[in-house]
């Protein structure tokens, strides 16, 4: 079992909890363009994160992971749901207490090339925070704007730059210095480092990793990639097709995968040992559209253990070990102490 | 996951490619993608190509089917398949080589499928161009290679066309193309980056039966090394259009040579084996408009710095044997005795030692 990350005041506090969230996005068709059907983008999901952890959320493309991120700071307003910002519901805040919320909840998008204003010196480009949060004089923001490309390794006269003068690496630290430039208690890392060379990758992950430790920031880790998630999270949550199918400490979790699913993509994963034979669980066909997701356990259709129960019964979230819970019906006989 | 079946070292070189060059001639000057590139391919064995983006491997594998337009040119070199020079024969030969004998697959198979004609028609015409086959034995192939890669109900599914794929059935297709005459060789450049990690492992599973079923040799080009470990037999790392090291596949892993490649495979997080920090190589890719004098990779290299080297940025290391079937491009393996002032490595850290 994975301890949660040691508090500075010792306790183990709840940040963020998102409680049954749900977003559907409708699909028009037709001449009178009349809704004809939804996207099950994210079908009630429940996580919570700890102060000073990373979450990590890991999936395939189109299972949900980023619209979690992005509801989770009201970029898109949920279908139902709650999430609670340190106790209070994000989703109820409306004007100035909305607008103060999102200083606290900062995110940093996938691809440092299109998040950043061509035409604006990068300097500018991370005031505009400061600015719309109408944060100090011109010349306290000039030095909170120091302070933050100091933070992520560049330096001062970089802020006159343009965006095409840094390289992808550069590009994201600044993506992550416009985040840090509010200081945030919360910050969505949307695939911060998926569009970067590995030696670039590493680079960001490590900055991650200080800030976090330096400033004592909360994190949900959005990626596909469950070796960079592993070395990253504390505790990770895995989703297909709109629903969360395990979470569980990330030591837990990549020694004791309870779930077809995760147990699937870790063998997929291409290992740099050469030397290495591994039985590899291969899966099946594609996965399924959002707009029609099978019924009972989404997994079903794919799944090397399925049976007839799972296509008519949805498995819910169940905890198997301490702080390791799983959505199968089956999954019971993979548990090792 | 079948044990790999591991291919006779003994057996003839297919393609040989020397001192290829290929540079873009831009407004802002002359990009040299590719600057000398030596590499050869055995029948029957995976070569892995493996390098970050922008190092030249794309155009390294575009060169050899001879794919480059203006601005870019090939400027020299010899791509040597099965004996002749394909840089050296006229265009309308080079037509009947591709998808024939050397085929290729690419990164984003939807936009590699023609969008107006159903699957079956493109892959049926593959046919009509190489073999002059009639339309319906040519059909009832295509519909026998779409089986052949995996792809449920064909008969029906021939009839679709691109859009109504996945991208993995998407890449089935272009696999299934590339594979319709079974070539000698197939050029996979990036064939699995833009897939999710189970379809991947699907697409690869495919390209190692096809490989051990015909014979068919592979150059995998891919920025993973991952892919390299499970896949390849042989690997040539690329660097700033240079191949910087080039060896068996497992000995990469176990003792890579080139200060290059060691960092590259310290920075990967590998599942299982959390480390706290990552190893980063520092600074990033030259300008290959404005490439350093000497070694490349010489700006970034942490190695130079320890032993103190001063040879490195001025004069440029020769892909070179440092050991039987281990070529590396680094002076740490090269006798640079006669240079002027190369410091000596015990010397170069006793100094190191001295400063504050």
């Amino acid at each position: 079992m994975t301890a949660l990350p040691s508090q500075p005041n010792g306790r183990n506090s709840k940040l963020v909890e998102v409680r049954n969230l749900v977003k559907y996005f409708p699909v028009r068709g037709g001449v009178l363009q009349q809704v004809v059907a939804h996207v099950q983008a994210v079908d009630d999901v429940s996580f919570e994160i700890i102060e000073g952890e990373t979450l990590g959320l890991v999936g395939e493309s189109g299972c949900g992971k980023t619209t979690v991120g992005r509801t989770m700071l009201r970029l898109e307003e949920p279908t139902s749901g709650q999430v609670l910002f340190s106790g209070v519901d994000t989703l109820s805040l409306k004007g100035d207490d909305l607008k103060r919320l999102r200083r606290e909840m900062q995110i940093v998008f996938q691809d440092p090339f299109a998040s950043l204003d061509p035409r604006l010196p990068i300097g500018e480009s991370i005031a505009e925070g400061l600015i719309i949060h109408g944060a100090g004089n011109a010349r306290e923001r000039y030095a909170q704007v120091i302070e933050a490309l100091g933070r992520v390794g560049l330096e001062v006269y970089h802020a006159n730059r343009y965006p095409h003068e840094f390289s992808g690496g550069q590009r994201q630290r600044i993506g992550i210095a416009r985040a840090l430039v509010m200081s945030p208690r919360f910050i969505v890392l949307d695939e911060p480092v998926s569009a970067l060379d590995v030696s670039i990758q590493a680079e960001v992950l490590n900055i991650l990793k200080e800030l976090q430790d330096s400033m004592g920031l909360t994190y949900l880790f959005v990626a596909h990639n469950l070796a960079v998630v592993e070395h990253i999270s504390d505790r990770v949550a895995v989703m297909y097709l709109g629903k969360i199918v395990e979470v569980a400490g990330r030591a837990d979790l990549f020694h004791n995968p309870l779930h077809p699913y995760t147990q699937a993509l870790m063998s997929a994963i291409p290992m740099p040992d050469p030397t290495l034979k591994r039985d590899r669980v291969i899966l099946k066909g594609d996965v399924p559209s959002p707009l029609n997701p099978p019924s009972g356990c989404r997994f079903h259709p794919r799944c090397p253990i399925a049976e007839e129960r799972c296509s008519v019964e949805e498995p819910l979230l169940r905890e198997l070990k301490p702080g390791h819970t799983v959505a199968c019906h089956f999954a019971d006989q993979f548990v090792m102490s | 996951m079948a044990i790999r079946k591991r291919k006779p070292n003994g057996s003839a070189p297919i393609l040989e490619v020397r001192n290829l060059t290929t540079y873009f001639y831009t407004e802002d000057g002359v990009v040299k993608a590719v600057d000398g590139v030596d590499f050869f391919v055995r029948h029957g064995e995976v070569l892995g190509l493996v390098g970050e983006s922008g190092c030249g491997k794309s155009i390294t594998s575009l060169s050899i089917l001879r794919l480059i337009d203006r601005p870019g040119e090939i400027v020299a070199g010899e791509v040597v398949f099965e004996g002749d020079d394909l840089l050296k024969k006229p265009m309308a030969d080079m037509v009947d080589i591709r998808g024939d004998r050397i085929s290729m697959i690419f990164q984003q198979p939807k936009s590699s499928l023609n969008p107006v004609f159903t699957i079956g028609d493109q892959i049926v015409e593959v046919f009509e161009i190489h073999e002059q086959a009639d339309k319906e034995a040519a059909w009832e192939k295509a519909v026998g290679l779409l089986r052949l890669v995996g792809i449920a109900d064909p008969e029906s599914k021939a009839h679709t066309y691109p859009h109504q794929l996945s991208g993995g059935q998407a890449q089935r297709v272009m696999i299934a193309m590339a594979m319709a005459l079974q070539p000698e060789l197939l050029i996979a450049d990036e064939p699995t980056t833009a897939l999710d990690v189970t379809i991947q492992a699907q697409i690869l599973d495919l390209i190692r039966e096809l490989n051990e079923a015909t014979g068919t040799a592979v150059i995998l080009i891919t920025h993973d090394l991952g892919l390299i470990a499970e896949m390849a037999d042989r690997v040539a790392v690329m660097y700033a259009g240079r191949i910087v090291e080039e060896v068996e596949v497992e000995t990469l892993f176990k003792q890579a040579l080139h200060p290059y490649t060691q960092g590259l495979i310290d920075s990967i997080p590998v599942l299982g084996a959390v480390k706290e920090r990552l190893n980063t190589i520092p600074g990033g890719v030259p300008n290959l408009i404005d490439l350093p004098p000497g070694c490349r990779f010489a700006p970034r290299c942490r190695a130079r710095e320890e032993y103190g080297l001063s040879i490195c940025t001025e004069v440029e290391p020769s892909l070179a044997e440092a050991k039987p079937g281990h070529k590396v491009r680094c002076w740490l393996y090269e006798d640079h005795s006669g240079h002027d002032a190369p410091l000596k490595p015990r010397e170069a850290k006793a100094r190191k030692k001295d400063r504050p």
